[in-house]
């Protein structure tokens, strides 16, 4: 029952005690697609990851994944996805190469070429005890048991949180790959640029709820410009202009953002004063982020996947 | 002296960090000390007693099961002579135990976690680490002896014996720090360096007992520690020159340890780590294979322990006879174990009893495994491969339920067959006593099932629950008949409705009944899990 959508999911809520930490979250991720989940910790994105894996319930809502009911089919569903969670915990006296094999096999088999390249990639002594293995290397054995796996889906919280700069680029590399042979992935993150680097869409999540979602350039379209500019006289009708934010105006020099959609009014204008030099950085996804949470502090931060004893008070 | 630069103020610091741990030791150590004095100056008043106690010493101390355990008994005429008797060899082994996991805790383990590190950086000298750690444990050594110096002498026992029984155990004691330290020196992670210094411990045990209870190997006690404390001979004309064995070894372990010290690097052992295996074997390919690769090691100390308790027993069983002839206090004490039979089989029952409840304290142990794999998030990995929550759950359940019938039925094994040579009827006493262990098995099963059933439906309360369950149920069982507890608090007990074989004869219907709660138990936990949100958190 392969659809066009691998994950969705609509009105999520979940609470722990008075903590309500998924709030009616929807959430869609086509099949075959990178999909970006972003948001700072604490925001749900492990409370939806772990609902995803019939690991938790939901209390309300709709949840479908892979066409089936992540709670009921639960360990159908497993056999065709694999799972990495942001904490890996490893039986500290089980070598690291024996902790890929077992995961993998409980999952159903997993391939030894593949397998031989990843700890290649991800430069990892299989010999060591769990219990020697840093926080980074102790995701990689996850990593790599669940990349050397052949599912469909795979659920990454936070997969390179311990990795050095070498590894995140290997990481990227194997995530391009993964994307041309055509799994989905669901990405939860909070790396913008590793987002920006890696994924066809984002969700962002804030207070248990997405906030926005879609593609990068979507996404953009809603956020602004900046134009920093040189001009030969002092521009006209700037200060005016709809969707102009943040002018600062010095003679000749002009600094500003402005909307994505008013961007070309705005060139306009500039050039008609006379462009002697002119730098435009387009919107970051930094940026995007921040706005959605500098705007609207909201005071009570869901527990991220936390059913904790706070939780339960 | 600049090595040493920083070794106060570091002896201070390990005071601060173990005030808890190390009282508790002291304290455990302390009362099991005065308790052993305080029994024997209690249960035999006069001179006249001591004297029988010197005569049983000699008849129950040539039972190489018991001199294998306790040490030989080389004067038992006197107080002193009878606690030293009593105490030098289970101290002297304990002594070291608990100086050795102090001696890693401060060293090996300080630089596993990179505290070491930290301080290391600091104005600290390189032996001070190990020298802070050595004094604190020496300190730690020093005050356990003096207070039970102190507590010997306020019984009434001799004032220079009692100092040189406490010495001499404490220096026997002293020398397995020196040890660890050499351990710790030689790996680089704590479980391993304590694992090699209980090893060396465990050793120097087993030397002594085979040379202790086998005249023609008794030069073998000589090479143990534990053998040396004995051979001073407390309270029965000292040794003087053998307190010079310790004191010389203990002399060539720290110059051991600081010749290896300066050879290596901070964080890193002499030994290189060693590795696993590149891929998992073959067989580890199910969530049951798993729980045994995880509990295998446990039930093998849990066995090992069912073992020694059933030979120290099962050796002595024949004896009780003897002593309760010749004691009428001892038939009595006997006659309140319960049961009807012949002394020798109530006391058996006994026994068979206590064995029962040491594999209900490793059922619980083992079922209580869940709850650590959930909390501390490796349970989420499994779970989120195609393993279903009642087959993950439910292999822990099975290796807790086949694990303590291993252990019931190895102490049963062995109790039994120590009792038949000691008997002269081996055919007929092992069958009477492995079954007597056996039929313990489906109260031990109830108890893992209240584990089971707690982890299902109450899983905050898992581990205190089960354990407080446990510890009422055998305090009922162990104390409940003598304090005079009624007969329906009695029977809260699952052990109590166990027929009590071989003094009594063997009814099925209670057995079912606790079979059939312990099914009703382990249904219900299952079913509680899995409806119930895992927890992340303990």
């Amino acid at each position: 029952m392969m659809g066009a959508t691998a994950i969705s999911v609509s009105g999520l809520v979940k609470t722990f005690g008075p903590t309500r930490a998924l709030d009616g979250l929807d959430l869609q991720v086509r099949t075959g697609e990178v999909h970006g989940f972003l948001g700072p910790n604490g925001a749900g994105k492990t409370t939806t990851i772990r609902i995803l894996l019939g690991l938790l319930r939901a209390d309300a809502g709709q949840a479908e994944l892979l066409g089936g009911d992540p709670w009921r089919d639960a360990t159908a569903l497993h056999r065709r996805l694999a799972y990495v969670p942001g904490d890996v915990t490893l039986w500290p006296n089980l070598s690291g190469g024996e902790v890929i094999d077992l995961l993998g096999r409980l999952r159903g088999g997993l391939d030894p070429k593949r397998r031989a390249d990843l700890l290649e990639r991800f430069d990892l002594d299989p010999r060591k005890k769990a219990r020697t293995y840093s926080k980074g290397n102790r995701q990689k054995v996850a990593l790599i048991a669940a990349l050397a796996s052949d599912v469909e889906l795979l659920l990454l919280d936070e997969p390179t949180a311990g990795l050095d700069p070498l590894m995140e680029a290997s990481f990227r590399e194997v995530i391009a790959d993964e994307r041309h042979g055509g799994r989905t992935v669901l990405l939860s993150s909070h790396i913008l640029a590793e987002v920006e680097a890696l994924c066809d869409r984002v969700s962002i999540i804030r207070a248990g709820r997405v906030v926005e979602s879609g593609t990068l350039a979507e996404l953009r379209h809603l956020t602004r410009t900046s134009i920093t500019a040189e001009l030969a006289n002092p521009p006209d009708g700037l200060v005016e202009l709809a969707g102009v934010h943040n002018l600062v105006l010095d003679g000749t020099r002009v600094h500003f953002q402005v909307d994505t959609a008013r961007l070309d009014e705005a060139l306009r204008r500039l050039s008609a004063a006379g462009v002697r030099s002119l730098t435009s950085q387009p919107p970051t996804l930094e940026e995007l982020f921040l706005r959605h949470y500098q705007t609207e502090q909201v005071a009570t931060p869901a527990g991220d996947g936390q059913p904790t004893r706070e939780g339960e008070r | 002296m600049s090595g040493f630069t920083g070794t106060g103020q570091l002896f201070r610091l390990a005071l601060r960090r173990d005030r808890i741990v190390a009282t508790a030791w002291i304290l455990g150590l302390f009362l099991y000390a005065y308790s052993q004095a305080a029994s024997i100056i209690a249960l035999y008043p006069t001179q006249a007693d001591l004297d029988k106690l010197a005569r049983t010493a000699a008849g129950v101390g040539a039972n190489p099961a018991v001199v294998a355990l306790q040490g030989p008994a080389y004067d038992a005429s006197t107080y002193g002579g009878a606690t030293a008797w009593q105490l030098v060899t289970p101290w002297v082994f304990l002594i070291g135990l608990m100086s050795l996991l102090l001696v890693t805790r401060h060293t090996r383990q300080e630089e596993e976690t990179g505290r070491a590190e930290l301080v290391s950086a600091g104005v600290v000298g390189r032996y001070a680490w190990l020298a802070a750690s050595l004094l604190f444990v020496l300190a730690a050594n020093v005050v356990l002896v003096a207070i039970t110096a102190l507590a010997f002498i306020a019984m009434g026992l001799p004032v220079t014996g009692s100092i040189m029984l406490v010495v001499d155990c404490g220096l026997g004691g002293l020398v397995f720090a020196g040890v660890a330290a050499i351990t710790g020196q030689v790996t680089q992670y704590a479980r391993p360096a304590n694992g090699m210094a209980f090893a060396v411990l465990g050793a120097a045990f087993l030397l002594r007992a085979i040379g202790d209870s086998a005249t023609e190997l008794s030069w073998l006690s000589w090479l143990s520690p534990i053998g040396w404390a004995e051979r001073f001979r407390p309270f029965a004309g000292e040794q003087w020159w053998v307190l010079l064995l310790p004191l010389a070894l203990l002399l060539v372990l720290l110059v051991a340890v600081a010749a290896l010290l300066v050879r290596r690097d901070v964080g890193a052992g002499v030994l290189p780590v060693r590795l696993g295996p590149p891929a998992a074997p073959p067989w580890l390919r199910s969530p049951l294979a798993l729980t045994w690769r995880l509990q295998r090691g446990a039930l093998l100390g849990w066995t090992i322990g069912s073992a020694i308790a059933g030979l120290s027993f099962g050796a002595i069983a024949q004896d009780m006879v003897q002593a309760a002839a010749e004691d009428p206090e001892t038939a009595k004490m006997l006659a309140r174990l319960g049961g009807a039979g012949s002394i020798t089989d109530i006391f058996l029952a006994a026994i068979l009893s206590w064995l029962g409840m040491l594999a209900a304290a490793y059922a619980v142990q083992a079922t209580l495994r869940l709850h650590a794999e959930e909390t501390e998030l490796r349970a989420e990995q499994v779970l989120a491969t195609a393993v279903p929550r009642t087959g993950w759950a439910g292999s822990h359940l099975l290796v807790a339920a086949v694990g303590s019938a291993v252990v019931l039925a190895t102490g049963g094994l062995v109790a039994g067959v120590a009792h038949g040579l000691r008997a002269g009827d081996l055919g007929g006493e092992l069958p009477r006593v492995l079954g007597g262990a056996l039929v313990q098995l489906p109260a031990v099963w109830v108890m893992a099932g209240i584990g089971a059933a707690l982890f299902g439906l109450l899983p905050r309360l898992v581990v205190g629950g089960t354990w407080a369950v446990l510890a009422v149920v055998l305090s009922i069982t162990t104390f409940g008949e003598p304090l005079g507890l009624d007969r329906w608090a009695l029977d809260l007990s699952p052990f109590a409705h166990l027929p009590r074989l071989p003094a009594a004869a063997f009814t099925a219907a209670p057995l079912a009944w606790l079979l059939a709660i312990t099914a009703v138990l382990a249904a219900a936990g299952l079913a509680g899990f899995r409806r119930r949100d895992l927890v992340s958190t303990a």
